[in-house]
């Protein structure tokens, strides 16, 4: 079977075990967790994740059962690249020299990217958009000295 | 009214109808001991953190209860672990509370602390940790409906020494609180079940220990006699239909009959109820039920398509699902056409006597299996028994004949050695008046022998029946078979003298050494209304047969040396 990347949106307790609880049921059975991000929501009593996976159909079936067995687990979604928004932030630590300055600056300019800080050697620069386009910048400004990089994973909400 | 946590602790017990807890006082449930013995509460006193969860379990199995236990927190809360993982793997209903040191001290690496819930998350259903003592009575509350409900399982609460010494305000928490997150029944594809049941030319019923804890033993009696399919069990699921009853094949797998085996491998529908589809059931995958349409019914959806693709799944407890069905047979609303099934039990017949279950017989050695069918003849099938792991639980689950739900107590899915025994003493408390039997390996027993002194102090007359081949038998025999008989470490070389032993305990040892013997030593063990250690000296490289090979189909045998059939 094909397999696909997968978005799980878990609305759980808030608790301090709860992402113990789920990284341990997917370890545990040998399901890789690609992206992993983990917030409050409106209500104090519950978090929300937005796990990412990659597998077929039969295995992703597999995965949001046993999620769907935890207590502390209220809801899962399993949600489509269709019918949900999808964003992604990163931070990237980029070399700065008197040669690739300009071109630098221009890139940032065409993907929408944002200077946080700016040193005489290098410099920070905030990026977000859906994770493929961050795929793609990040391919293009590496050609020009990415020092490092942090990606916040993907986070997507139903439309 | 104003109670402190321990006293909390036993009201919330009392609430749960709990009438006995196992376990082994600490430091750090000091509190609660006092607490118990205050308020008089039945409380049953093991001799090792195992042995009081595994009696806790085996409670549970014959009673249909929900077992409840109570150690202290580090070694005595790392010691339950090997019970909790039992419990887990067979769904079994039990609550484990476990000590813990004070709040303030947790993280600081303190004496005797454990972080429990830790190590148990994955091997219980739900585990707490209880900071607050305003919290614990709604806890306690969560932590007997979550064991109980939908698939069931152990759940642990690991209670902070402050939090049992604090004091709130109690009143009884009467919200039917949270139960199983995964428990929503659907039974939407019940007509495709019968219209499925009402074409098969060859279905076979196979059952599991989910038939046994959701109770629907009768409903599947009913079900199986009405519609004339042959049934066959997982180990799991002795006991749920009649040993006795003609459409009985035994259990299947690894070491399944020959009849039940070939009824799985030829049939073309498979009425799954309440089973896990276990690789020791399956054995090779696809080869398993090869030509049959699946229809599975289970309270857990994570148990479908897990390992078996079904056809037409149901998701209920086992009870509910078999109530329907046999409403809609009564009802006239479904019908199997007369005679549709008779070709096929022809068939089954024919597999029945070409090859049946049996053992080569003597007259020199005791086989072990004939101490097993004596013990049958001689209880009638009224017994419980538990059984400990390797060729001794395979054994009884072949030569006894289990008429009856919860009277087949054995470690399924771990496969501990050392449960036997202790589950034993906990069916014996649910059961007083019954004749409680474990059938034990001389590997095994010596795992939870200690528990001998519980079983004495509180005047349990459990029998423990020793195969005794001087072998870790199981291992030995797969040496045998697959490693050319190097019988690397499976020759117990020094054994305890077990009959000594039992004196030592102040029980009744006895020993039979030849076949003549088996029956007397058996009669009066079982008649002695005490704890009882009967010593069999069985020939010791008996094997246990039919066998399939790890990896191989069901429906290759190796039948132990009389054919190899298929
Ligand atoms: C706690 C534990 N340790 C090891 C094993 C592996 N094992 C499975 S069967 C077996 C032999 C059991 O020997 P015995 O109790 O004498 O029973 P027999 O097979 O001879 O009837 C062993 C060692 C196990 N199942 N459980």
């Amino acid at each position: 079977m094909e397999k696909k990347a997968h978005i799980f949106s878990l609305l759980v307790n808030n608790k301090p075990d709860v992402l113990a609880r789920i990284s341990g049921i997917l370890g545990g059975r040998g399901y890789n967790i690609d992206s992993l991000c983990v917030n409050t929501t409106m209500s104090p009593e519950t978090s929300k994740i937005v796990l990412t996976t990659t597998g077929d159909q039969a295995t992703i079936t597999k995965i949001e059962k046993q999620l769907n067995k935890l207590v502390d687990v209220l809801q899962v979604s399993d949600l489509t690249e269709d019918d949900s928004v999808q964003s992604e932030m990163a931070l990237i630590r980029m070399k700065v020299t008197k040669e690739n300055k300009p071109e630098l600056l221009k890139a940032v300019e065409t993907f929408k990217a944002r200077i946080l800080i700016m040193g005489p050697v290098c410099c920070i620069i905030e990026l977000s958009g859906k994770p493929d386009e961050i795929e793609s910048t990040l391919a293009h400004l590496k050609t020009m000295g990415i020092e490092d990089t942090v990606r916040t994973g993907t986070i997507a909400l139903k439309k | 009214m104003k109670l402190t946590g321990s006293q909390i602790f036993v009201k919330s017990l009392q609430e749960e109808e709990v009438d006995i807890i196992f376990g082994y006082p600490g430091g750090a449930v000091i509190d609660i001991y006092d607490e118990l013995h205050k308020s008089n509460f039945r409380h049953i006193l093991g001799r090792h953190e195992q042995g009081v969860v595994h009696a806790a379990d085996g409670y549970a199995r014959a009673s249909g209860k929900v077992g409840a236990c109570i150690v202290t927190s580090g070694p005595g809360a790392t010691n339950t672990v090997t019970g909790i993982a039992n419990a887990y793997m067979d769904s079994i209903p039990i609550v484990v509370f476990t000590g813990q040191v004070p709040t303030t001290l947790i993280g600081t690496d303190a004496f005797q602390e454990a972080d429990i819930t830790g190590i148990t998350r994955p091997c219980t259903k739900h585990n707490f940790l209880v900071r607050r003592v305003e919290d614990l009575a709604e806890t306690i509350k969560d932590a007997f409906n979550i064991a109980r409900s939908g698939r069931p399982g152990p759940v642990l609460v690991d209670l902070p020494k402050d939090v049992m010494q604090a004091v709130t305000d109690y009143k009884p928490v009467s919200r039917l609180s949270s139960t199983d997150p995964a428990h929503k029944p659907d039974l939407t594809r019940l007509p495709d079940v019968l219209d499925l049941m009402s074409v098969a030319k060859r279905p076979v019923i196979l059952l599991g220990g989910g038939v046994i804890l959701g109770k629907a033993s009768d409903e599947l009696r009913e079900f199986a006699r009405s519609v004339r399919i042959p049934v066959t069990s997982t180990l799991m699921g002795l006991g749920a239909f009649p040993g006795t009853d003609s459409l009985w094949l035994g259990m299947l797998g690894m070491h399944g009959t020959y009849f039940a085996n070939m009824a799985i491998s030829k049939c073309d529908v498979l009425i799954a109820i309440g089973v896990r589809f276990d690789d020791r059931v399956t054995s090779k995958i696809d080869t398993f039920a090869p030509n049959a349409k699946v229809i599975h019914i289970d309270v857990d959806p994570a148990s479908i398509d897990k390992n078996v693709r079904t056809d037409i799944s149901i998701i209920s407890d086992c009870r509910p699902a078999l109530q329907l069905i046999n409403n809609m047979i009564k009802g006239k609303r479904f019908a199997v056409p007369e005679g549709q099934h008779d070709d096929w039990l022809r068939q089954i017949s024919q597999w029945r006597s070409e090859g049946p279950l049996t053992y080569c017989h003597s007259s020199d050695v005791i086989k072990p299996q004939f101490v097993v069918e004596k013990l049958y003849e001689l209880t009638q099938g009224n017994a419980i028994i538990a059984t400990e792991v390797g060729q001794n639980q395979m054994w009884a689950a072949q030569f006894y004949k289990f008429d009856h739900p919860n009277t087949f107590l054995s470690s399924g899915g771990l496969g501990t050695m050392g449960y036997g025994f202790p589950a034993a003493i906990g069916a014996q408390l649910a059961f007083p008046d019954k004749l409680v039997v474990d059938i034990a390996g001389d590997g095994s027993i010596q795992m939870n022998i200690q528990e001998l002194a519980t079983a004495v102090q509180y005047n349990l007359p459990v029998k423990i029946v020793i195969l005794n081949n001087g072998y870790l038998g199981m291992v030995r025999q797969w040496q045998e078979l697959f490693y050319e008989k190097r019988y690397s470490h499976t020759d117990m070389t020094f054994q305890p003298d077990f009959v000594r032993l039992a004196e030592a305990y102040n029980v009744v040892g006895l020993r039979a050494t030849r076949p003549e013997e088996v029956e007397p030593v058996l009669r009066q063990g079982l008649s002695t209304p005490r704890t009882v250690i009967m010593d069999f000296h069985v020939s010791r490289q008996e094997g246990v047969y039919p066998m399939v090979r790890p990896g191989d189909s069901i429906a290759e045998m190796d039948l132990g040396g009389r054919e190899m059939i298929n």
